[in-house]
């Protein structure tokens, strides 16, 4: 049972390594090669379902729907990148500052923590882009400020346990101050932990955007963002075509699964008790 | 165990509550104002639309004086805050009505689907959860994590849109949106029970990923402490076991879980109504800020904090029932 269980966990493993290799090398190479151009609008090819030449077929502007999600994925990706970056740091200068500082400094930034928590991500992000001119500008403000909370919570209970270390004690008494501790002792031990959060982010910052961009409140329409084809893709399902709204979402959810999967893994392997627990 | 401790136990625990609730909401009301006047959007400019060219300056700077713009960032916070606190408000400028008559208009409908949706994603996982724990390593229980998982990953609007696709589309079966058919002049319970299935289900679905698996998890984990085994070694019945014993115990936490999902249930609920045309108060917050419509946003996201955190209190509030330990020991 245990070896069984083992293998399929590899597989699984390998089966999300590849799933986000091959879209990244999608995602980086296709557009210097391809042939078709996703924005040319062919309107004599116009909702073609997926065929040779057009394998996840067309749009209702005829537009290639598998370039367009290459392209639309780049899109998100990037943004869902930036925003993540953002977030993780926002969430460490927090978290640090909450875990260094301590006393009536840290019980204050918690409970801010806790207010941001208390308002549905979703609506707190519609607020901001609504009140900010729509675009990407405002995706990123709006997933970076409702989602710096969890790194800002892991970074403060990190610094927690690393302030009763003895090698902290020993830079206090060599006359270190709290700005060295924090630049040489701190952030090379938090590293590992921001990074991991970063990555986490990311697919949660994508389905932001996808999100926002689907409600017309993300970024511009004419740009081919997975969210924006879902939108575009909606038109067409009361035609009956449910190709340029599927494979779009279908984008969104392999990354996400992957990265998930791939997490999942790396807690499992963190965590020997609930390994062997998997395995019984 | 008597009424009277579990409602003085209750009663301490929701007194202690209130005393973080309210400067909590305080710090949203702050903020929410903070973000409005750092928007670039000008009310002033977009009460008057297109006339804001033609209107001289004196009469703006009116507006404004009478509007209260003009007055300090503190004291506009104040007289907003004392207005939320009697009810009024404000004006909503996408509907050209009263927030609170749009709010009362709307939260119905709103709580309505979102009522059925728990019911019946509470029913469902539970079911689904025990089966794939019963089952455990089979294709059955595979299928089922692996539906869980991928739902998780799944945007919850790209399932409604497929759902649409084929249950309005292909199948015809039921209608794709809207609360009653485009044709009809008044609201028949027949026909909003009709357009209700298919947003019920879909935003049922789509929150239940975390409990099927949360039921699996902690079921499994239930079946292999000793008063399980005890009960099996009595000779007692599987169901029984199961139902009886098992999930009963696996369950204890979960009360407390359900009410830390509000959030996720308010973002579902945005998005699932914005798909279905559903006429509720989610998705209003979407065409209010699609027209940069501030009263509305503002009272909408205040309710929905205020949602989120009765949520959890009321979470914390069953706790008391479920668990004897926190009834006797009390709550820390």
């Amino acid at each position: 049972m245990a070896t069984v269980t083992r293998r399929r966990h590899d597989r699984s493993r390998r089966l999300a390594a590849a799933t986000l290799a091959v879209l990244g090398v999608a995602v980086l190479l296709v557009p210097l090669f391809a042939r078709l151009d996703q924005s040319q609008v062919d309107l004599h090819s116009a909702s073609l379902p997926p065929g040779l030449a057009h394998p996840f077929g067309t749009d209702e502007m005829g537009r290639d729907v598998l370039l367009r999600v290459v392209y639309g994925l780049r899109v998100s990706m990037l943004v869902g990148l930036v925003a993540a970056a953002v977030s993780a740091t926002v969430g460490t200068l927090v978290g640090l500052a909450a875990g260094t500082l301590g006393g009536a400094a840290d019980r204050l930034l918690m409970r801010i923590v806790d207010a941001f928590n208390s308002v549905p991500h979703l609506l707190f992000g519609i607020f901001i882009v609504a009140l900010f001119s729509p675009g990407a500008t405002a995706v990123v403000v709006s997933v970076g400020l409702t989602h710096w909370m969890t790194a800002a919570r892991i970074v403060r209970s990190e610094v927690l346990t690393l302030r009763s270390r003895p090698f902290v004690d020993a830079a206090i008494s060599m006359g270190s101050g709290r700005g060295r501790i924090v630049l040489r002792h701190f952030l090379p031990h938090l590293g590992p932990h921001i990074a991991l959060a970063a990555v986490l982010m990311v697919p949660h910052a994508v389905w932001h955007e996808t999100a926002l961009s689907f409600l017309g409140l993300g970024l511009p329409a004419h740009l081919a963002s997975l969210g924006n084809m879902i939108n575009d893709g909606a038109r067409s399902l009361l035609a009956g075509n449910w190709w340029p709204s599927l494979f779009p979402g279908l984008f969104v959810l392999l990354p996400t699964l992957a990265i998930s999967s791939l997490a999942q893994h790396w807690r499992d392997r963190s965590n020997p008790r609930r390994r062997s627990e998997l395995q019984l | 165990m008597e009424a009277g401790r579990v409602i003085r136990a209750l009663a301490r625990m929701v007194a202690w509550r209130l005393v973080f609730v309210v400067p909590l909401l305080l710090a949203v009301t702050i903020g929410i104002f903070a973000l409005a006047k750092a928007s670039p959007f000008d009310p002033v400019r977009q009460y008057l639309g297109d006339r804001a060219l033609t209107t001289s300056p004196e009469i703006t700077e009116r507006i404004r004086a009478n509007w209260g713009l003009d007055r300090p960032l503190a004291e506009q916070y104040l007289t907003w805050l004392g207005n939320l606190l009697r009810g009024e408000l404000g004006e909503s400028r996408s509907m050209h009505l009263p927030v609170a008559q749009v709010i009362g208009d709307r939260l119905g409908w709103t709580l309505l689907a979102v009522g059925c949706a728990l019911v019946l994603m509470l029913a469902g996982s539970l079911a689904v959860g025990a089966l794939a724990a019963w089952r455990r390593g089979s294709w059955l229980d595979r299928a089922i994590t692996g539906t869980a998982y991928a739902n998780e990953a799944a945007p919850v609007f790209w399932t409604g849109l497929l759902v649409i696709w084929l249950f309005a589309v292909k199948l015809r079966w039921l209608p794709s949106g809207g609360l009653t058919d485009a044709a009809s002049t008044t609201t028949s319970p027949g026909d909003v029970l009709r357009h209700m299935v298919l947003p019920v289900t879909v935003l049922a679905f789509s929150q239940s990923s975390w409990l099927v698996l949360y039921v699996r998890e902690s079921l499994i984990a239930t079946l292999r402490e000793d008063f399980v085994v005890g009960a099996r070694a009595r000779g007692l019945r599987e169901r029984t076991v199961i139902l009886r014993h098992a999930l009963r115990s696996a369950l204890l936490p979960f009360v407390t879980l359900l009410g830390a999902r509000i959030p996720e249930l308010v973002t579902g609920a945005i998005l699932v109504e914005s798909v279905f045309s559903w006429p509720g108060v989610a998705s209003a917050s979407v065409q209010a800020a699609l027209s940069a419509d501030f009263p509305l946003l503002a009272a909408l996201t205040l309710l929905a904090t205020l949602a989120v955190v009765l949520g959890s209190l009321a979470a914390d509030a069953a706790y008391v029932f479920v668990d004897p330990r926190v009834r006797v020991l009390g709550v820390s």
